[in-house]
């Protein structure tokens, strides 16, 4: 029996164009912000989570709200690295072809003063880091050959500066930085476009517990932005825009002060 | 072949369409076979692709199988005295009448590019300049094989499984794969035409001379300025074309001759013309077309001459990759059929409202025709007006309005449209224009060669899939 594929809405035309994007992490927060954005934008998604209920319903409400098809669950960790090739081309076959990749998950396990866990160190980096990897590597592989696409990696402005509060989390964005900027250095001269984003606090499950998080903005609020960011082709966007002047304060802090420093 | 592999990024030969696919080669009948076992494991689609010329998404499969048959490319036997000659369907027309003219052939019906290869052009049902006088390219089948996605051969004629051979030619791909194809080939008797060229002042006199012209000619065709508003709308040049007689051509074994035939590959003898596109690139816009296409009316000559087929036919191929030349956005090609009752106050008001918006077309190519027979018909007996136009980020929700309002002007008309060419038609329009018996006897014989839905094109889900079930 031949199995039966997901009904989309035909692809689009040259006056018409569909535009076809993968969002890993997509059940909440800033992720599920962006989805909403990029289905009112046109945009046909395959949005990925662990949380199947979660995903199911924000599946359905897109869907509803476009009165088609707009976004096909994938239920997905992170950290299956090995599941990943297969399931690129089992989206890329259901949704019909693929324009947008966006990097969003990220998972922060902030440790006290005086703690030291390796298993903590490692799902973190797991998650933020060596899942991206896992999926920028067949991703890449797909726009490079194809000479066009765009990437997007959510990473962090905690990616700037080690801290005392969360070494993984400040390495792992760090690192992811890192990677895209290389990305981008590669992918550039094949036509395809690679976005680094830097969130500060975004007010989501990540920052519940942070007292007072500065210049916070709603997940809303950072989808418009994000995906105003991925129409203008820009390749490091901060977000909130004033984070890029605290960062620059930051970034220059000079050890000798920042080492003393409890933030 | 039990996994799909990797996806290869395709496009349409416009470069205003991209859509992976898993890509598939296969070189004989067995392994299209296997294609479509594969499709049936994996729940893919599978789309026939030639050569990859179809302006729009007609060898388009985004995320399904493509059968690439340009590996099939064997002539299977040719016979000189009759002219009778069978292809696998990845064989092109250049490597077709390379084979035939020296031997005193040309092919009966060809597109104005011979890259196409004769599996695409038989999907499609292609016509040429000698429309109105030869049909299309199905008029000149003998006999078809090819496998269904049942997993049945089949052979049809025009006798032989005759609703199968009216659906499948012109059937875009989507009812079985052609395996091999028998055509009965054209006598000539030099490499040369006798070609007339001369110019007309606007659509009415244009539409006039073609039908004038044609009955009196082996091929015609015109050039349209579509940048001409005012008296010269329509404006143009035509040029006809003849077999030259036996006896005409003293030196007819030369020009027969595939060297004699091949167009240069230099440009003024030094430019590569393969990067001539690059320094057209940047004069692709409205207003150097518009200088072009002026210059271009203005500096026609009445005149005569003899040409190489080739040289006639294959106006598409003089300068390769032109169609990159209109950047990154690619282009769209619009081609309505009217009838000649119709044509002249259509394509007025059509072209007037291209110009007023600002969305001018930069080609036009007109031709005439006849009507046909077969199922999927574009024909009409009437005249056919092509139109190019650059797509941009800019212009992208003008033309699309544009071309909305083409088709409710045409179809009003009572006019058609072609699967090879426009990429907006929207499903009730082809409903309106191939009619609901057609469309209905089409989606039958769907279900009797492929009651799976296996053959799938972007084009087909995207027209098809939404009317006549």
């Amino acid at each position: 029996m031949r199995k039966k594929r997901p009904v989309l809405p035909p692809r689009g035309t040259p006056l018409h164009p569909r535009r076809y994007a993968i969002l890993v992490g997509a059940s909440s927060g800033i992720g599920a912000a962006l989805a909403r954005q990029l289905a009112v934008e046109g945009y046909t998604l395959a949005l990925l989570s662990r949380r199947e209920e979660l995903l199911a319903s924000l599946c359905a409400e897109i869907n509803a709200q476009a009165g088609e098809v707009r976004a096909l669950p994938y239920v997905h960790d992170a950290t299956a690295f090995a599941s990943v090739p297969d399931l690129l081309r089992r989206i890329v076959s259901e949704l019909g072809g693929l324009d947008l990749f966006i990097y969003n998950a990220g998972i922060s396990l902030p440790s006290g003063l005086h703690h030291y866990e390796f298993e903590k160190d490692l799902q973190v980096t797991r998650v933020n880091y060596l899942g991206a990897l896992a999926w920028l590597n067949p991703v890449a592989a797909l726009f490079d050959q194809a000479r066009a696409g765009q990437i997007v990696g959510i990473s962090s402005v905690a990616g700037e500066r080690g801290r005392v509060g969360n070494p993984a989390y400040n390495a792992s964005k760090a690192a992811l930085t890192c990677y895209l900027e290389a990305l981008r250095n590669r992918l550039t001269r094949r036509g395809v476009h690679v976005l680094t984003v830097k969130p500060g606090y975004v007010l989501t499950e990540m920052t519940a517990g942070v007292k007072n998080p500065l210049f916070a903005i709603s997940p809303e609020k950072a989808a418009a932005s994000i995906s105003a960011a991925i129409r203008r082709r820009r390749q490091n966007v901060y977000i909130a825009p004033v984070w890029g002047l605290v960062m620059f304060v930051v970034r220059n802090i000079p050890s000798i002060l920042f080492r003393r420093m409890s933030f | 072949m039990t996994k799909p592999g990797n996806f290869t990024p395709l496009e349409n030969f416009g470069h205003s369409l991209r859509a992976p696919a898993y890509v598939q080669h296969p070189d004989s009948e067995e392994e299209i076979g296997s294609a479509f076992q594969l499709a049936r494991q994996t729940g893919l689609t599978v789309t026939a692709r030639g050569a990859g010329r179809s302006y729009n998404d007609a060898a388009l499969n985004g995320g399904g199988i493509v059968l690439d048959l340009s590996g099939m490319d064997r002539i299977l036997s040719w016979d000189a005295q009759s002219g009778l000659v069978t292809v696998q369907p990845g064989v092109t027309l250049r490597q077709l009448w390379q084979r035939c003219l020296p031997d005193g052939w040309w092919p009966p019906v060809v597109s104005g590019t011979m890259t196409t290869t004769l599996g695409g052009c038989l999907g499609m049902n292609i016509h040429g300049k000698n429309n109105f006088r030869k049909g299309t390219i199905g008029e000149h089948v003998v006999e078809f094989t090819a496998l269904l996605p049942t997993g049945a051969q089949v052979t049809c004629s025009p006798r032989k499984n005759g609703d199968l051979f009216r659906a499948m030619i012109g059937g875009l791909g989507m009812l079985g794969i052609f395996t091999s194809i028998t055509l009965q080939l054209h006598r000539v008797h030099s490499g040369l035409l006798d070609v007339r060229a001369w110019r007309v002042p606007n659509l009415e006199v244009h539409l006039e001379q073609i039908l004038k012209a044609a009955p009196e000619h082996d091929y015609t065709v015109g050039w349209l300025d579509p940048t001409a508003g005012g008296r010269g709308l329509g404006r143009g040049q035509l040029h006809t074309a003849d077999y030259v007689g036996p006896g005409e051509d003293p030196q007819a074994k030369k020009t027969l001759q595939v060297e004699y035939q091949t167009l240069p590959d230099k440009f003024f003898g030094i430019v590569p013309k393969s990067v001539l596109h690059h320094f057209m690139a940047p004069f692709s816009n409205n207003l150097a077309w518009t200088l072009v296409d002026t210059l271009k009316y203005h500096a026609g000559r009445n005149r005569s001459y003899r040409q190489a087929h080739a040289a006639f036919h294959f106006l598409l191929d003089y300068i390769p990759n032109w169609e990159r030349a209109y950047g990154r956005g690619g282009l769209v090609q619009y081609q309505s059929f009217l009838p000649q009752e119709t044509a002249q106050e259509a394509w007025s008001e059509m072209l007037r409202l291209s110009l007023r918006r600002g969305v001018p077309s930069y080609l036009g190519v007109t031709k005439r025709h006849r009507p046909d027979a077969f199922l999927l018909s574009h024909a009409v007996d009437g005249f056919s007006l092509a139109l190019d136009f650059k797509v941009t980020d800019a212009n992208r929700g003008r033309l699309s309005a544009l071309l909305q309002d083409f088709d409710r002007i045409v179809l009003d008309a009572g006019g058609r449209f072609y699967f090879a060419k426009n990429s907006e038609t929207s499903p009730d329009s082809a409903l309106r224009f191939l009619g609901p018996e057609a469309v209905r006897k089409f989606k039958a014989l769907k279900k009797r060669c492929d009651p799976d839905l296996m053959l799938e094109s972007d084009l087909y889900r995207r027209v098809f899939s939404a009317i006549g079930s």
